[in-house]
């Protein structure tokens, strides 16, 4: 394919040559919202995700590092929320992960929401697409899990981790919105301090309370001491996502595609308008708008 | 702006990068923050794959005459002179003149007023707007003072 010819060709091709600047450059074009003609391509993506705090970015740095040493090249997309005061935001999950900042079969990338119709979320696929492209084999994305619009994002990754804490119990709650169920897998972390086991054991008691025969595995892990961390990898490898939760994700990209399509629609600021006059219903609004 | 905020070297010090990323991040900022002791080839690497268009380098343990040249001509060899850099820290006055000389264009030392950062990263916007080029590997000239 004559991907060459075009300036953005061009830097496809460098990027896919290995030029780590032409590559991050793609990266802000998707995200400024520009579309990339790419080959088909099957990217492997691990969705890691739980509450602020319980280590995500650390586990990440260690997979990353397992990975590496298995010949692999790992890139990570960590995603934060902007400030829907400011519109800034503060990017430090890769402060806690030195392993990404050198060496050639890594690549770290910083994402903020912004105001992304649809959240970040349905850029993600773009993303992994180039990335997979450009031979990058496992792709990590972290977002906090919390509240519906990280969810979807984690529907976006092919498998899913999802990390919690010693002394959260913060996974129950989650289990209550039932974002849990978008898990393949999941990891209690800091197993170095005390409760980490009791979370542990609580976490398998409540799940087995559920009428799921595919319960996802929980495993006990340290991302400062390392330990856990080799049985978790093989975990991940040898995941695969049961049909229902796979349809589970393919409804959230649904839902984000259809999302981001609405709110980018030309009639939208008129059908507002309407809405707030009271001039037309939300059916007949919706109607307008797709039409 | 896309910025990322760094400590170079084996400078302990973060208190004052985190208040800057806080601020910037306030002001309406993407910011990046490295996290301490990072190297000068470890900060062009974050530089190039978060492709951001500013750098600021916080430094107080006095090493700012060895790592801050280093730095920027690391970004000039990676192809990186279209990205500012800007800097904060303790660096007494004799030797500012020494750290534009690298290109950097502007150095903010302590009891510095977030606002007056804020003012100098948007009279940084405008000019890239404009055209005109502030990068660490474009014409000198201007700076913040
Ligand atoms: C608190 C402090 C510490 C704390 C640090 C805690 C922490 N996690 O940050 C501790 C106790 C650990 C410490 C240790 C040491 N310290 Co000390 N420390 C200080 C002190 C008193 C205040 C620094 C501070 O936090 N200020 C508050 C913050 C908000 O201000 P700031 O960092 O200056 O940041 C402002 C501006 O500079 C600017 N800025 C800073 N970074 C950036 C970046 C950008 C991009 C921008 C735009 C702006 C910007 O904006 C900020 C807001 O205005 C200073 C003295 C002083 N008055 O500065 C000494 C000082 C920095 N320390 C000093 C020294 C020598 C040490 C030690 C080597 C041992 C010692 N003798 O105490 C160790 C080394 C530690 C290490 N590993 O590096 C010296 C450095 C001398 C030098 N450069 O030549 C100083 C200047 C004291 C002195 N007069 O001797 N220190
Ligand atoms: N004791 C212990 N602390 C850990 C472990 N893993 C991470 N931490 C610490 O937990 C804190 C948070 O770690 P992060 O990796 O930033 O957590 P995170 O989930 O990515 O945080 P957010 O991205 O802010 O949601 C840091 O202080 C880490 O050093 C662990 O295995 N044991
Ligand atoms: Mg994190």
């Amino acid at each position: 394919m004559a991907l060459g010819v075009t300036p953005l060709g061009e830097k496809i091709e460098s990027a896919l040559s290995g030029n780590r600047r032409s590559l991050a450059r793609l990266l802000s074009r998707i995200e400024e919202g520009e579309t990339l003609e790419l080959p088909e391509v099957t990217p492997w993506t691990l969705g890691v995700t739980g509450p602020p705090g319980v280590g995500k970015s650390t586990l990440i740095g260690r997979l990353v590092e397992y990975w590496i040493d298995n010949g692999e090249k790992v890139a990570v997309l960590a995603v934060d929320p902007s400030s829907p005061r400011s519109g800034g935001a503060l990017l430090a999950d890769r402060m806690r992960m030195d392993s990404t900042d050198s060496g050639e079969s890594v690549f770290f990338r910083s994402l903020a929401t912004r105001g992304h119709p649809g959240g970040v979320s349905h850029l993600l696929s773009p993303m992994t697409d180039l990335l997979c492209y450009c031979g990058w084999s496992r792709i990590i994305i972290e977002t906090v899990g919390s509240g519906q619009a990280e969810t979807r994002i984690v529907a976006f990754a092919d498998r899913v981790l999802m990390v919690d804490g010693p002394d959260r119990g913060d996974i129950i709650q989650a289990e209550k919105a039932g974002i849990i169920e978008l898990a393949d897998i999941i990891a209690v972390n800091k197993s170095d301090k005390p409760g980490a086991k009791r979370a542990a054991d609580s976490i398998r008691s409540s799940l087995e309370l559920g009428n799921d025969k595919n319960l996802p595995e929980v495993h006990l892990v340290s991302a400062h001491n390392s330990s856990g961390i080799d049985e978790l990898v093989v975990a991940i490898e040898k995941c695969s996502s049961p049909d229902w939760r796979n349809r589970l994700r393919i409804t959230e990209r649904l839902l984000s595609t259809w999302d981001s399509r609405l709110i980018m629609s030309d009639g939208l600021d008129g059908v507002l308008d309407d809405l707030e006059t009271g001039s037309i219903t939300l059916d007949e609004a919706l109607d307008r708008l797709l039409s | 702006m896309r910025i990322v905020v760094a400590k170079p070297g084996l400078d302990g010090h973060d208190r004052g990068a985190k208040v800057i990323a806080r601020a910037l991040r306030d002001g309406g900022h993407e910011v990046v923050y490295t996290g301490l002791r990072r190297t000068p080839s470890e900060i062009i690497r974050i530089v190039t794959d978060e492709d951001v268009s500013a750098l600021g380098l916080s430094t107080l343990s006095g090493a700012h005459d060895v790592l801050i040249p280093k730095i920027c001509d690391g970004l000039r060899e990676a192809g990186l002179g279209d990205v500012m850099v800007f800097a904060g820290g303790i660096i007494p006055n004799r030797d500012r003149e020494f750290v534009f000389e690298q290109g950097v264009r502007a150095i903010f030392g302590p009891g510095s007023r977030t606002d007056e950062i804020l003012s100098f990263l948007d009279a940084c916007s405008d000019r890239i707007e404009k055209g005109e080029p502030i990068g660490v590997g474009q014409s000198a000239g201007w700076r913040w003072e």
